[in-house]
């Protein structure tokens, strides 16, 4: 039980480590989209440690325990998700529904003390990344529900194993149009781009992050990469076959987060009811034709 | 017998300690300044090619943040009149430490082509301590840049203590402040 944990934790901080140098890789590679030099490689380290670094006030102690509890409920997700097929903390308790849950503690945390700042933009923000959170998530679900039916099993390391199996497909492949559907909801679920309605630095002033400075927005920069690390690798595992070995979940793992990034910056802003409208006219649509094709007629490539 | 090979440990003291961990939190402090941009004079015509393609501030690892609470630079680009000054020092007094100013432009210096103006203040420096000037009307991007990479220089030297001052001498600033503003009390409707 105890090496358990001490995996878990170590997949956890595997994944702080990794989504880190990424994002600051990927910084480097949007300055060159840019035409500009960009950053070094590890700015978002050396970013996180001089948050941590600085004096801070606070808000009350809801302001500061939500911080806690958002970050505890975010390592404790990551804890349970499985890097390859082989590589898992807790066996069998790798079911996509454990994370849609506990995915919730850590969202509920930043929600609860983001209020508790009493910042106007905070509860602005919370509200749209509420609303940002029930438009992503009718169409993914939908879509992932189809993947639960196609392969016969709701855990991660299943799926991954019917994938990888020979004769089938990576569900990118055999579901076209789901695929599309989940890398749409991914974009979402980072608050990439044109989805990035709930932070909107310029409109709401970084939404629910407005009142934080010093150590407490160090610890929300540390939540932030370890819940995109759990984001992106369920779509690794989901849609893009999992991976059987540890560098290839990186170079799997690499490629959607920069997918994602690059798109993001070629992109403008939806108002927040252009969002809720997007997902639930295009993406609901392919997401519902892709289920009753896949279920009914049996269509899988 | 006592043995001669090792030297005795030195006992580092308290202060020695914080020292340290000072040195090593100044590494990480100015290798990532994180911006707030105060742009109510004309130089801030001047950030726009500091931060795109042109100069590239994100190379040193500088970069635009949206509130005072999360910046390190407050970044007073301009004349300030009675109305905005009350405004900066709110927002000098939000922002989390240690926080450096950096006043772009002649305005803050000694008031610039505004000298004469009655609702215009001249020396910046009277109400808020300030780290770094660049001099200019307006500046050239180059002498931007310039005064970060200064203020940069500065943080590893230990010469920005512009934060320490205002805690020291806070009875000075405020009875500048009040002799200027009346009362530093902001009335609008965000403020109440």
């Amino acid at each position: 039980m105890i090496v358990n944990i001490l995996v878990g934790l170590g997949i956890a901080l595997f994944g702080f480590v990794l989504q880190t140098g990424i994002a600051g890789t990927n910084r480097k590679i949007i300055g060159r989209l840019q035409k500009r030099h960009g950053p070094r490689w590890y700015q978002e380290y050396i970013d996180i440690f001089k948050l941590l670094s600085k004096r801070s006030v606070s808000h009350g102690w809801i302001f500061d325990f939500g911080v806690i509890m958002a970050l505890g409920g975010i390592i404790g997700t990551a804890m349970f998700m499985p890097l390859t097929s082989n590589i898992l903390a807790f066996e069998n308790y790798d079911n996509f529904f454990i994370f849609v849950y506990l995915l919730a503690v850590g969202m509920l945390g930043m929600a609860m003390s983001a209020s508790g700042s009493g910042n106007p933009w905070a509860s602005i923000g919370v509200m749209r990344a509420l609303t940002t959170m029930l438009a992503y998530e009718v169409p993914f679900m939908i879509v992932v529900l189809t993947i639960v039916k196609l392969s016969g099993t709701s855990s991660i390391t299943g799926i991954q194993l019917f994938q990888q199996t020979a004769g089938n497909n990576w569900f990118l492949i055999a579901l076209p149009l789901g695929g599309i559907v989940g890398f749409l909801s991914l974009m979402g679920m980072l608050g990439k781009k044109p989805f990035e309605t709930y932070i909107a630095p310029a409109e709401i002033a970084s939404g629910p992050m407005v009142e934080y400075g010093g150590k407490q927005l160090g610890m929300l920069f540390i939540l932030h990469e370890i819940s995109v690390f759990i984001e992106v690798s369920l779509f690794v595992h989901l849609f893009l076959g999992g991976a059987s070995n540890i560098f290839e979940f990186i170079a799997k793992y690499f490629v959607v987060y920069t997918l994602a990034n690059l798109i993001s910056n070629v992109n403008g802003r939806f108002k927040i009811d252009q969002v809720v409208k997007f997902f639930y006219k295009w993406p609901l649509l392919m997401a519902v034709t892709q289920a009753i094709v896949a279920i009914y007629f049996g269509w899988v490539i | 017998m006592k043995s001669t090979k090792f030297t005795p440990r030195t006992i580092l003291s308290n202060k020695e300690i914080d020292r340290k961990w000072w040195e090593i939190g100044d590494f990480f402090r100015r290798n990532s300044l994180w911006l707030l941009m105060y742009c109510t004079g004309c130089c801030a015509i001047e950030l726009p090619p500091a931060m795109t393609s042109a100069y590239d501030m994100e190379r040193l690892g500088m970069g635009p943040m949206a509130t005072p609470r999360q910046a390190d630079i407050l970044l007073v680009s301009g004349y300030l009149s009675l109305k905005t000054l009350r405004r900066l020092i709110y927002t000098y007094e939000q922002m989390s430490e240690p926080r450096y100013v950096v006043g772009l432009g002649s305005c803050t210096i000694n008031g610039g082509i505004y000298h004469d103006s009655h609702a215009v203040i001249n020396q910046l420096d009277q109400y808020i301590p300030v780290d770094v000037y660049v001099a200019g009307c307006m500046p050239n991007t180059e002498a931007v840049m310039n005064g970060f990479v200064d203020l940069i220089e500065q943080i590893k030297l230990k010469k920005a203590n512009g934060w320490k001052k205002y805690h020291k001498n806070f009875d000075w600033y405020k009875k500048n402040q009040l002799d200027s503003l009346g009362e530093v009390i902001v009335h609008d409707e965000f403020h109440q």
